[in-house]
């Protein structure tokens, strides 16, 4: 209630500008109602399943045969996540989650970006061919260069490491930094780049100092996308996985459930409520420092 | 200045390395995948050279036909659904919770970061029927509706997919259209409001133009995404049952790697390709003309 007070508090000023018709007041309360209602089913239906995923992890085997589903646990029983984190290797699985992740996402937008830049700001016949050349592998579905890649990464003598992964992200990740940097640099005022130059700057030191920060708010987007998607993609990471040693996150909990999730109730719930909340803290301190980033930014800028 | 600005060597190492790892990771793999598609086997089998055996074989193969099917289906119900309710969002966070949104923008967004096995295992438990229902069940089970077994029909199974791959990007659709929505300047909404617009209204006439680039961007994003369904449905019921609920996506890698037919699983890969590529070019030039009229 209080902070709907303080929400038409702050509008009023605004509102009050335009001439409001009578009969609005009725309106107005039933749209707020209306409000409340929307926020309250969306909460529900964001928190429910996370709520219940977390309640059913602490239940033992006989708890979900014989109580009802929405029973709560009568115990914090720790021994599904004992269990999960014994059979299904979660630990390693996160470091290689981790480990593939960062390295493809510092390469892709190092790589990306340092391209875009060569194909946006300077000037050079056949950059406008090149850019179409490169952005057209976004059509190119993963599906169709799966196999060939499977090959070169066996011939090649990888497919014991992390490496096919990283290699593949990396390719596959560019066409879409390289669009989205290059529509960043475009709307960066020519004179900008031009002014450096004639300031004597080698067009290195043009690129760092004025092109990258003027392109911050791109990298941050993208690095952003680049994370999710290589953090839940699962065709690539379940096509090179020659080992358990080796698995991400998504393919240790795919064959947790093949392997145990059938019989094995609560270690299933516990090895997802593991997964889910630990990516939900690693989020909550990301954005944390992202709303610190974008504040300090509007107050420098 | 124009000597700096196109300094060759600079070019080089700046665009090198990427134009590299690209035609080495994307350009070569895909002329290879067609060469591909004209043989039989697999690295471990050995190849057989075929010649147009593969591409006949798609239409016969009634396979191919469903599950070409069941990804546009697919594609176009959770198209819409992501951004009708992404934009629907996306409004509520700007013009009904304004500076109050960020509790509710970041909750709805969480489901984006979950990896996608994580949610598939969370949903199927979500509308189990054995060996003990599952939430959705129970509730119906309350108001006198029977337990329905969710994954024993295409359909139904269609559903649920469709409930699972909205549930998960709704949140992302919501904020990429919002960050268009705050992008609008302040003054034209205000002007459009002095003169009398309000509600639908101005939403039709003010803010869906002026976030109409926004929204040709996330459908495009959207659609090769959705074309490419893939790891929601191999975790949730692998494409039953039967191939009911299975994607071209999901049907390619089992030819590929469950029956070793790596040449039949180009082919099919070049089908998905083409797909994508209809599409894109497809919203590409409608949303061309769409924007030069507006212009």
């Amino acid at each position: 209630m209080t902070t709907n007070a303080v929400r038409s508090g702050g509008v009023n000023a605004r509102d009050r500008r335009r001439a409001e018709p009578s009969g609005v007041k009725f309106g107005r309360l039933s749209r707020k109602t209306l409000v409340n209602i929307l926020i309250g089913v969306i909460l529900v239906v964001e928190i429910y399943p996370l709520f219940w995923i977390l309640a059913s992890s602490f239940k033992t085997q006989n708890q979900f045969a014989n109580e009802p589903l929405w029973s709560l646990p009568t115990s914090l029983n720790f021994q599904n996540y004992v269990d999960a984190w014994n059979t299904a290797q979660l630990g390693q699985d996160a470091i290689n989650s981790i480990t593939v992740t960062v390295i493809s996402m510092v390469a892709i937008l190092i790589l990306g970006t340092a391209a875009a830049f060569a194909l946006e700001v300077m000037v050079w016949k056949g950059r406008g061919s090149i850019l179409l050349f490169i952005v057209g592998g976004l059509m190119v579905p993963i599906q169709l260069i799966l196999l060939p890649l499977f090959s070169i990464y066996f011939q090649l003598g990888l497919t014991n490491s992390l490496a096919p992964l990283i290699i593949t992200y990396i390719g596959q990740g560019l066409p879409l930094t390289v669009f989205l940097m290059a529509t960043y640099f475009r709307s960066v005022p020519r004179e900008l780049f031009e002014a450096c130059t004639l300031d004597g700057g080698s067009i290195y030191r043009c690129f760092i100092s004025v092109g990258l920060p003027l392109v911050r708010n791109g990298i941050f987007t993208m690095s952003l996308l680049l994370f999710f998607s290589i953090w839940n993609d699962l065709i690539v990471a379940l096509t090179f996985n020659s080992s358990q040693s080796l698995s991400t996150i998504q393919v240790g909990l795919l064959n947790f459930n093949g392997e145990y999730g059938a019989t094995l109730y609560g270690p299933l719930f516990a090895a997802i409520s593991i997964v889910v909340f630990a990516t939900l803290i690693v989020y909550m301190l990301i954005n944390q420092q992202v709303m610190k980033g974008l504040t300090a930014g509007s107050v420098k800028g | 200045m124009k000597y700096v600005l196109g300094n060759k060597r600079a070019i080089a190492v700046f665009l090198g390395p990427a134009l590299l790892v690209y035609v080495a990771v994307i350009i070569v793999p895909v002329v290879w995948s067609f060469v591909y598609s004209f043989f039989s086997g697999s690295p471990a089998a050995g190849f057989k050279y075929v010649g147009g055996v593969n591409f006949a074989r798609l239409f016969t193969d009634p396979t191919v036909g469903s599950s070409l099917l069941f990804t546009i289906k697919y594609a176009v119900v959770i198209l819409v659904l992501q951004i009708v309710v992404g934009y629907a969002l996306a409004l509520l966070y700007v013009f009904v919770l304004r500076k109050l949104s960020t509790f509710i923008r970041t909750l709805v967004f969480f489901p984006v970061v979950l990896p996608t096995v994580a949610v598939s295992l969370l949903f199927s438990r979500m509308f189990a029927i054995s060996p003990q229902d599952g939430p959705i069940n129970s509730v119906l089970n309350l108001v006198g509706i029977h337990s329905v077994d969710w994954f024993s029909t295409g359909n139904n199974a269609f559903w649920v997919i469709i409930a699972m791959d909205l549930w998960r990007s709704a949140g992302f659709y919501a904020v990429l259209l919002y960050a268009g929505l705050v992008d609008i300047p302040e003054e034209i909404i205000e002007s459009a409001r002095l003169d009398g617009a309000s509600g639908p209204k101005l939403i039709r006439h003010i803010v869906l133009p002026m976030s109409m680039p926004i929204l040709i961007a996330s459908i495009i994003f959207g659609l090769n995404a959705d074309l490419k369904v893939f790891d929601s449905i191999l975790a949730l019921n692998n494409g039953g049952p039967g191939t009911a609920t299975t994607p071209l996506n999901l049907y390619m890698f089992q030819t590929s790697f469950l029956y070793s037919d790596y040449g039949y699983g180009s082919t099919i890969a070049i089908v998905i390709t083409v797909l994508c590529l209809a599409a894109t070019l497809l919203v590409f030039r409608s949303s061309r003309r769409d924007l030069s009229k507006e212009s």
